[in-house]
């Protein structure tokens, strides 16, 4: 994770990421979305919208312990079994825990927030409980190795930059420059328990994602028209949904060559998000990416999101945007210091 | 809480009052027209819309004029404008009168948008950039192309803004076919256009979207501000819907256009 900036709204995006974290729920609580739908007993029918379209409109939050790669340790074991669930979610709240759960945010030593000021309890985080050990589907539960050409690629970019990190705005990281946080970039990967919420509006023929991280806001056609031409090309690509059954499938290709997209990729990236209501509480979130010139085959995650209480909270990240100036006035009083150094 | 509210709901009914008879009067007889309904029975005001006009420029009357930066001739020259405010006249008090001049004459040094700033509401609905309307029952959602700033509009039960902030705070609710919106706790750092227009954090604004045709709605704004001026004041104008078969927002991440009048002067010096 980059450098974070320490404006007032982060700040703020803080509290209110951490006071969900407090609600009082405990982990292994939440319906298990390991599975497409409940099966045990009771039927549940999905709701749905006044114009009979699948209903996946509150605000929705993907904070998880499951970290994104499956630990080294466990192979090709997708799922843990119940009971190893529960002794995970319980080390889970004593705080012990090693690679099989991220906490992010809620680890005593993660220094960007004093969890006891914000009146934190481990006790009582709340997060869906998943069975799976990774994020990542399949039975390697990783991200496929970069091909050669997309390690030269993101080398290249990174070798560009060298010896020159100081010298203006455009050699800082997008996500400094609040033009693109790391973890607004599509698709939407939990970020560690901040930033976490996602608001759905659906009106005829669109269905209008509102992501806390920057205010990124998506309004994806489902009336079946295309994608924008291929010329142009931005930072969230162009996304456009359709309806399958119970689930919204929205594509999104037209991303730049500008940046390295999601992890390596590059202008080629192919992404397609599955939004399917299993609950009243969960949705289920899985995506797929592909780009025939960054990895070998396509592959994917598979995220629960549950429902929570808002509001969302505005992220006004660029306007309270102070560590591009301080960083490079930083850089510039250093180059005046070694001038009159070299002067005397 | 309850105080708040039941202010609100007072002045929304006077506000209500004065706004029907005046929209009554300007049109010369009462709209005709009835909007579509939502499957759930509402005004639809789904839709990409935009302004065509140079309200951003200024709100007032205003002849063409040399734009910013000479070198670019006529392309960024001021357009004319017919003027939106009723009466053509901001009511400012004298201190804010001096401080909206001394706005205009820094105009691009001063201006939010010049920094791609978010830019609260009413100014985000007549930038020239198209919004976009999503209805739902309980929340529309408005997103605007410019800075991809955007707006949750509660229609539930109104509630109370849990912090300031850019684009505030928006309560709605129907009348008739106008969509009605009170907008509260927007910061101080927005502007009304690039002619120094400005407001204070005591800013109030109501809202009036009411569909005109299939593809018109008229837009007002009741504005009031008792630090800034010395009574409500309004703006109205139509707002057209984008027809284009393929229409939708793009992204304008206007972050990185602002970042060389922001950062530029501290750019490493050739020879450092």
């Amino acid at each position: 994770m980059s450098p974070r900036l320490f404006s007032s709204t982060h700040a703020l995006a803080a509290v209110v990421a951490v006071l969900l974290l407090g609600q009082a729920l405990v982990v292994g609580q939440a319906p298990s979305p390991t599975t497409k739908a409940p099966t045990a007993g009771k039927v549940w029918t999905p709701p749905r919208t006044p114009d009979g379209k699948p209903d996946l409109q509150g605000i929705w939050s993907n904070g998880t312990l499951t970290p994104f790669e499956r630990p080294k340790g466990l192979g090709t074991k997708e799922f843990y079994t119940d009971q190893e669930f529960a002794e995970l979610a319980s080390r889970v709240r004593k705080g012990d825990v090693g690679e099989e759960a991220d906490i992010g945010a809620a680890r005593e030593q993660t220094l960007r927030y004093d969890l006891s000021l914000y009146g934190f309890d481990l006790t009582k985080a709340r997060f869906a409980s998943n069975k799976r050990t990774s994020l990542i589907v399949g039975p390697d539960g990783v991200v496929p190795p970069m091909l050669p050409e997309a390690i030269k690629r993101n080398a290249d970019r990174a070798a560009k930059n060298k010896g020159h990190e100081f010298d203006g705005y455009e050699n800082r990281p997008l996500q400094e420059r609040c033009i693109l946080m790391g973890q607004e970039r599509l698709p939407m990967i939990p970020p560690v328990n901040d930033n976490n919420l996602l608001q759905i509006a659906q009106g005829p023929g669109w269905v209008s994602m509102l992501h806390e991280i920057n205010h990124h806001t998506r309004v994806i056609p489902t009336d079946g028209r295309p994608h924008i031409s291929q010329n142009i090309r931005q930072w969230q690509g162009d996304s456009v949904g359709r309806w399958e059954g119970n689930t919204l499938v929205v594509d999104t290709t037209n991303f730049t060559g500008l940046t390295a997209n999601f992890r390596g990729s590059g202008e080629k990236l192919h992404l397609v998000e599955r939004f399917t209501r299993v609950g009243d509480e969960t949705i289920i979130y899985q995506f797929t990416v592909e780009d025939p010139t960054t990895w070998a085959k396509p592959w994917g995650a598979e995220i629960p999101m549950m429902k929570t209480q808002g509001p969302i909270y505005e992220f006004a990240c660029h306007e309270g945007n102070t560590m591009i100036s301080t960083i490079l006035r930083g850089a510039r009083v250093a180059e005046e210091e070694a001038a009159q150094k070299t002067a005397k | 809480m309850r105080n708040w509210f039941s202010d609100s709901i007072i002045a929304r009914v006077a506000v209500v009052g004065v706004l029907s008879l005046t929209a009554t009067s300007a049109l010369g007889q009462a709209p005709a027209y009835r909007a579509p309904r939502t499957a759930d029975g509402k005004p639809d005001l789904n839709g990409i819309w935009q302004a065509l006009n140079s309200a951003n420029w200024d709100l007032q009357g205003h002849a063409a004029a040399t734009g910013p930066v000479p070198l670019l001739g006529a392309v960024f020259a001021k357009p004319p404008g017919l003027g939106v405010t009723e009466g053509d006249e901001i009511p400012y008090l004298p201190a804010a009168a001096a401080k909206k001049r001394e706005n205009q004459a820094n105009w691009v040094k001063l201006d939010p948008e010049v920094k791609c700033y978010l830019p609260g509401v009413p100014r985000a609905t007549y930038l020239p950039y198209p919004f976009q309307i999503v209805q739902s029952p309980n929340v529309i959602m408005i997103s605007y192309e410019y800075a991809g700033a955007v707006r949750v509009v509660n229609m539930g039960t109104p509630t109370k803004a849990p912090a300031e902030s850019w684009m505030g705070w928006s309560n709605g609710h129907w009348e008739g076919d106008t969509l009605a919106v009170d907008v509260t706790s927007q910061n101080e750092a927005t502007w009304l256009d690039r002619a120094g227009n400005f407001h204070s954090d005591a800013l109030h604004v109501v809202e009036r979207y009411t569909p005109l045709s299939a593809d018109t709605l008229n837009y007002e704004a009741l504005i009031e501000d008792p630090k800034v001026f010395s009574r409500p004041w309004k703006i109205s104008m139509p707002l057209y819907r984008r027809v284009e078969k393929n229409a939708r927002l793009l992204e304008f991440r206007c972050a990185e256009f602002a970042e060389e009048v922001l950062y530029g002067q501290l750019r490493k010096k050739p020879g450092n």
